[in-house]
């Protein structure tokens, strides 16, 4: 059971991304979990659950949202429902892809 | 978390406002007849500059995202710039409503210059025959004017600002055409009887009928117009409009005045409504969380005479500062119920001078005094 599904997690292709919290993104800690204000589209956004605050706040420093989500203890069973928030949070420019620091300096000795 | 259960989070207040209204000045260069803070002659307490600032730093602190600035026509301080840039600058960004009159071609190029900065401009009425027998005569000109000076400063989507109203509702579409023909973004937002519109509200709210216009208007075209999610009270006709479901009222939204004094949401310029003022020790932050008024607003409030009624978890019994200045309880239905269920009461007080006397006024009112016309017939000879 247990291994069945770790292998649905690995399935999901967020979980092994690297993100970062959007850099005009600004979290407001709030009893329910924080607000997410987008300066650039102006959207305001609830992150729902103290939790999703600590991943998204640690994020930028782990090389993947697995290694976040563990970062924060949170237990596996649990990852599938943060790939899925996490998701949606990306969609909504919250979060970003972030580019690994071996190409960040490639791209700008190019540009 | 359900949108249900976030509801409910936010119903018991939130550690600092999500939307915040600062009417920055009651002067007003118009005297329209529904303004809901009745602007027109500045009061001379209003914060000065270097108050202001230090409440800006308070809402910076305090994480306060954006803030709506309104007024009276906040274009009227000397120092409007000063006060948006240095709150753009502290990471707060702007919305600011106005009705156009300052907007020529050089200020719009400044304000198309600056970041994080949203515009409002009030129109109520597609022609000038409808938008100034409301805002007066000349504003529906202005508002134009202003938003061709925006458009050529390539300012980028501002917002059109519509309050509905019996003449308007038929112009909803065309309104959108206006928004869409300049690219900005229509917003469309409820009459309140606040304000001045104490006396105009009986004449200028929607129809019955017309609730329903305005509702299917809104599940057809929701989703392009803001709302400020005010029309709440009209879901008890049928799926929720888009946006929350509840009066923000001291929970996630309040209104500071140009004096600093806190009131519980722009509607509500009352001193049953009056938390505090950010002049007293302790300044805003304390009046968001421990002013008396803003605890009571966070408990569970009581369903009263909507309890039976099916219709209450879709429009939860409306809106607090529309039965405050009708002269309802505050723990019964909206005075436009769209199941009727207001009419009866309004119809008793409207039948009783009494109760009609003892109708709640707004705290202040900065109407200038009518202008009176001085005879000019024998006077010119004693000169």
């Amino acid at each position: 059971m247990a291994c069945a599904v770790s292998t649905d997690l690995i399935a999901h292709p967020l979980l092994g991304t690297a993100l970062e919290l959007h850099p005009q993104v600004a979290l407001r800690p709030e009893p329910f979990g924080a607000l997410a204000y987008h300066y650039g589209n102006r959207r305001l956004v609830f992150l729902k659950h103290p939790d999703m605050v600590c991943v998204a706040r640690v994020l930028g420093q782990h090389e993947s949202l697995a290694a976040a989500l563990q970062g924060c203890g949170i237990a596996e069973a649990r990852w599938p429902s943060f790939a899925k928030a996490f998701e949606s949070l990306l969609q909504s420019h919250v979060v970003q892809a972030r580019v690994v620091q071996a190409r960040v300096v490639q791209q700008r000795g190019s540009r | 978390m359900s949108a249900q259960s976030l509801v409910a989070q936010l119903k018991t207040g939130l550690d600092a406002p999500i939307c915040l209204t600062w009417e920055l000045t009651y002067a007003c260069n118009l005297q329209c007849v529904h303004c809901l803070s009745s602007s027109g002659q500045r009061d001379e307490r209003e914060l000065s500059t270097g108050e202001a600032k230090r409440m800006l730093d308070e809402l910076r602190d305090l994480q306060v995202f954006y803030i709506n600035i309104g007024g009276g026509e906040p274009m009227v301080r000397r120092d409007f710039f000063e006060l948006v840039e240095y709150s753009v600058a502290s990471g707060i960004g702007v919305k600011f409503s106005t009705n156009g009159a300052f907007i020529d071609a050089e200020k719009a190029r400044r304000l198309a210059a600056m970041d994080y900065l949203d515009i409002q401009i009030s129109l109520d009425g597609v022609d000038a025959v409808t938008n100034d027998a409301v805002r007066g005569v000349g504003s529906y000109d202005m508002a134009r004017r202003a938003m061709d000076n925006l458009a050529a400063a390539n300012f980028g989507p501002f917002k059109i600002s519509v309050v509905v109203t019996r003449h308007n509702v038929p112009q909803l579409d065309q309104f959108k055409a206006l928004a869409d023909s300049y690219g900005a973004q229509l917003r469309v937002t409820r009459l309140r009887p606040s304000g001045r519109g104490v006396d105009s509200w009986g004449d200028l709210h929607p129809t019955n009928g017309q609730q329903r216009e305005i509702y299917d208007w809104l599940m057809s075209n929701g989703e392009h117009v803001l709302t400020g999610d005010s029309f709440f009270h009209l879901n008890a006709l049928g799926p929720s409009l888009p946006g929350l479901n509840m009066c923000g009222a001291g929970r996630v939204v309040c209104l500071i005045d140009p004096i600093g004094d806190v009131y519980a949401c722009p509607f509500v310029i009352h001193d049953e409504f009056r938390a505090g003022n950010v002049r007293d020790d302790g300044g805003f932050a304390r009046v968001w969380k421990q002013s008396d008024l803003f605890t009571s607003l966070r408990e569970p409030q009581s369903a009263g005479a909507c309890a039976s009624c099916g219709a209450f978890d879709a429009c939860q019994g409306g809106c607090m500062a529309a039965k405050f200045f009708t002269g309802l309880p505050l723990d019964g239905p909206d005075p436009e119920c769209v199941g009727g269920d207001a009419d009866e009461a309004l119809a008793r007080l409207a039948a009783q001078p009494v109760a009609v006397a003892l109708k709640p006024r707004p705290a202040m009112d900065h109407t200038k005094p009518p202008r009176i016309p001085i005879l000019q017939t024998a006077g010119r000879s004693a000169g």
